[in-house]
């Protein structure tokens, strides 16, 4: 990558942290107490895969249940409990996590910052989020109050009333639900204060809001987003606690409650929290597809505009997962309209996306590639939103499979095809070492033939009318051999996870040596070591323009010429 | 292409960032709007839906004093705020003192209000949505209470021990930013309770 030097940070000497390790005990000990950012963000990452493993298990778990019709390898309970767990774990544990374990490795070391606004209340959040998250496991042992066998939450991760009333879900499987939510909730509303507080206040010099990465831009946006949506999640659950715990009747239709309210309460969290995984998700490609293609970001000034653009629209548009409650003719087309509405800035992203990569010089690495499938299959995923906007079609297809294909491959086809991505773009940077190449691709490749055959031909069980959240169905319907093939793909994707945790284990010892600054790229975490010292940067930089490496790299021909 | 600029035009500017200590506490309150929002919105769906009584209109009277002693409460950590950043540490404490006693008042008052509602009306959480909505909301807003009478009694623990100087006035200005917050909420607990709910 030439010779020139970073005036930004001398690198530490690698051997200085090897000399002074200490034993294993001393080592775990120094990761329990941790309070800086980087170490913090391993953490929540090492937690996120963990727990992507466990629910991509659970996956599989269905996906075997459902491959042949009348099977009856998983009871009906068991299946309840699963769904439920696969969906409140992907969500809760392995999607949140993983975007706040990047927000809080990168967005420091991309403002040129030494550590987040509040190490201690990052520390601190990190710890809630990892025991709400084991909280929830540990309902395998004590939901039903450690007399019989413990039992999972099976209210669906939704969690709608009154299932969740007493007389419908005895013993404590649904109170570990609420609780762990709550807990990790508060977590999470902790490091989005923590991300707030960072990228507003802790910007090196010649930062303003304009120069910021859109990496950082979007966390920005996706953190002051999470504040206003984990915490109606949060009102809601204690609301379901005082009705199980003290009697109270805001869920109780008995005494004169409505039902309807929570599921209210549910989506206003859980629309904008689709927002709160998908914009990281946009965040990673915004750094990676201008890196790889060798050009600026097209029309970043749009990107920023229209990221706050879906941040204030999202709030808007959640009973359009209630079009079939029975609403008003008004509320359906408001609902119908302003979902169609968020089509507009994530059309604008896509365009500007395209108008990067159109006559850049493509390097197909591999989180490249990741990011190039992101880009088809997101579109097809908006796609498939618009479709199910418009409320006579949802009537149809509403708890469809059709509805599952459409938010796995938004959750699965743009936020986890990005989060490998982003580990891949990464890892040099956390570890200082690359990830294999070769194991890559077929990781890569793998996973995208998997991730097609199941959830194209899922939208097609979905037409045929299979419902979700069935333990299994007859014969006679016409769904056995789609059936079959979803699962096929869906042990393709789980082989190729496998790869991936190979890869992502051996290479930690066997990678080839990155270097700074391994992509050649353009933002401020490549300026320091890989990986870098506790304290980033030894004396903060000064940025004056979008790119500041570009500028220190071409000094003949520096980007702030050309910004406004 | 020799002749590069060594400074950049924007280079000599000033480079002022907001305190992370009050984006971290507006950010917070962000938060805590979008949960009182919430239990508002639960509280005027379910007016008049109760099945059975008491209802606001028997049990419910308008708590006059409470009101004013937290809303000039508001007046007095203002004051207090003026004081420590002028280095008027007596003063400070003073107007602390007098903070920390009107919420006390307030939280007295609750405390009274609900065993009237308790032991004289029988309305407990359970009895019927309006309990369950009145004592969730107005407890919610005065568990918000309990925690900032925390933070200003142990503000006033360290200033009587002269441990407080104009240093922590942006520390303290965060606890006053909370406590403002913690008021505001009062006007619209007060007027959805008390007055529209009535």
């Amino acid at each position: 990558m030439g010779d020139y030097s970073f005036p930004v940070s001398t690198p530490i000497e690698p051997s200085a942290t090897a000399s002074e390790v200490g034993t294993f005990l001393e080592r775990l000990h120094g990761w329990v107490v941790t309070v800086d950012h980087k170490r913090l963000g391993i953490l929540y990452i090492l937690y996120s895969t963990f727990f992507l493993l466990v629910a991509g298990a659970e996956a599989l778990l269905i996906r075997l249940q459902l491959a042949w019709p009348r099977n009856h390898m998983l009871s009906a309970q068991v299946y309840n409990r699963l769904f439920t767990m696969h969906g409140t774990t992907m969500v809760f544990l392995v999607g949140m996590p993983f975007l706040f374990g990047f927000a809080n490795y990168i967005v420091p070391l991309q403002i040129g910052a030494r550590d987040m606004a509040f190490p201690r209340l990052n520390a601190f959040s990190f710890w809630l989020t990892a025991f709400g998250g084991f909280l929830l496991y540990y309902s395998f042992l004590g939901g039903a109050g450690l007399y019989g066998m413990g039992n999972a939450p099976d209210v669906g991760w939704f969690a709608y009333a009154p299932l969740t009333a007493r007389s419908f879900s005895p013993g404590h499987a649904t109170d570990y639900w609420a609780l762990a939510l709550i807990v990790s909730g508060f977590g999470t509303l902790g490091t989005a204060i923590n991300i707030v507080a960072t990228v507003i206040s802790l910007r090196c010099k010649g930062m303003t809001l304009m120069r910021m990465p859109l990496f950082t831009w979007l966390l920005l946006v996706v953190s002051m987003l999470t504040l206003v949506t984990i915490t109606p999640l949060t009102a809601a659950q204690f609301m379901l606690l005082i009705d199980r715990y003290l009697g109270g009747h805001f869920f109780d239709t008995q005494a004169g409650g409505s039902s309807l309210i929570w599921v209210h309460f549910f989506w206003i969290f859980g629309h904008p929290e689709v927002y709160v995984l998908v914009l990281p998700a946009f965040a990673i490609a915004n750094e990676i597809i201008p890196v790889f293609c060798r050009k600026a970001i097209f029309g970043y000034p749009a990107m920023v505009a229209a990221s706050l653009a879906i941040m204030f629209v999202s709030l808007g548009v959640w009973a359009h997962h209630m079009f079939t409650v029975g609403m008003t003719s008004v509320s359906t087309a408001f609902f119908t309209l302003s979902t169609m509405l968020v089509g507009v800035p994530t059309g604008i992203k896509i365009f500007n996306w395209i108008a990067t990569l159109w006559g850049g010089r493509i390097r197909f690495t591999t989180p490249m590639l990741f990011c190039i499938a992101f880009l088809f299959q997101f579109l097809i995923a908006g796609l498939t939103g618009i479709m199910l906007s418009v409320s006579p079609w949802d009537w149809q297809l509403h708890n469809s499979y059709f509805v599952i294909a459409h938010f796995h491959y938004v959750l699965v086809g743009a936020v986890v095809f990005c989060i490998f991505a982003a580990f891949y773009y990464w890892y040099p940077k956390a570890t200082g070492r690359l990830m294999n190449e070769t194991l890559g691709k077929w990781h890569f490749w793998l996973f995208l033939i998997g991730f097609h055959i199941t959830f194209d031909t899922m939208h097609v069980l979905g037409l045929l009318g299979m419902p979700r959240s069935i333990y299994t169905y007859q014969p006679d319907r016409g769904w056995n051999l789609i059936n079959m093939v979803v699962s096929i793909g869906g042990a393709i994707q789980g082989i190729a996870v496998l790869i991936f945790a190979y890869n992502f284990i051996t290479s930690y010892w066997r990678g080839a040596i990155a270097g700074d600054d391994p992509w050649d790229a353009w933002t401020l975490e490549w300026a320091t070591s890989s990986p870098p010292p506790s304290y980033n940067f030894e004396e903060l930089p000064e940025v004056h323009s979008r790119r500041p490496l570009w500028d220190l790299k071409h000094p003949d021909d520096p980007d702030w010429e050309y910004e406004a | 292409m020799s002749s590069l600029p060594l400074h950049h035009p924007a280079g000599a500017t000033e480079w002022h960032l907001p305190s992370k200590r009050r984006v971290g506490m507006s950010a917070l309150i962000a938060g805590e709007c979008a949960i009182f929002t919430i239990f508002v919105v639960a509280y005027v769906f379910y007016i008049g839906k109760s099945l059975t009584g008491p209802t606001p209109r028997q049990v419910l009277d308008i708590p006059i004093v409470g009101t004013i002693c937290l809303l000039s409460s508001s007046l007095t950590i203002w004051r207090a705020e003026r004081a420590i950043e002028e280095e008027r540490i007596a003063w400070f404490t003073l107007w602390l003192a007098a903070t920390i006693a009107l919420a006390a008042v307030f939280l007295i008052k609750t405390i009274l209000e609900w065993k009237e509602l308790i032991y004289h009306n029988g309305l407990t959480i359970s009895t019927n949505l309006f309990g369950t909505t009145f004592y969730s909301l107005v407890g919610l807003h005065a568990s918000h209470v309990v925690v900032g009478l925390f933070l200003l009694s142990s503000t006033l623990v360290c200033s009587l021990f002269g441990w407080v100087d104009s240093r922590q006035s942006e520390r303290f200005g965060v606890i006053a930013l909370y406590w403002h917050f913690v008021d505001a909420v009062w006007i619209v607990v007060f007027t959805v309770v008390y007055l529209i709910g009535r």
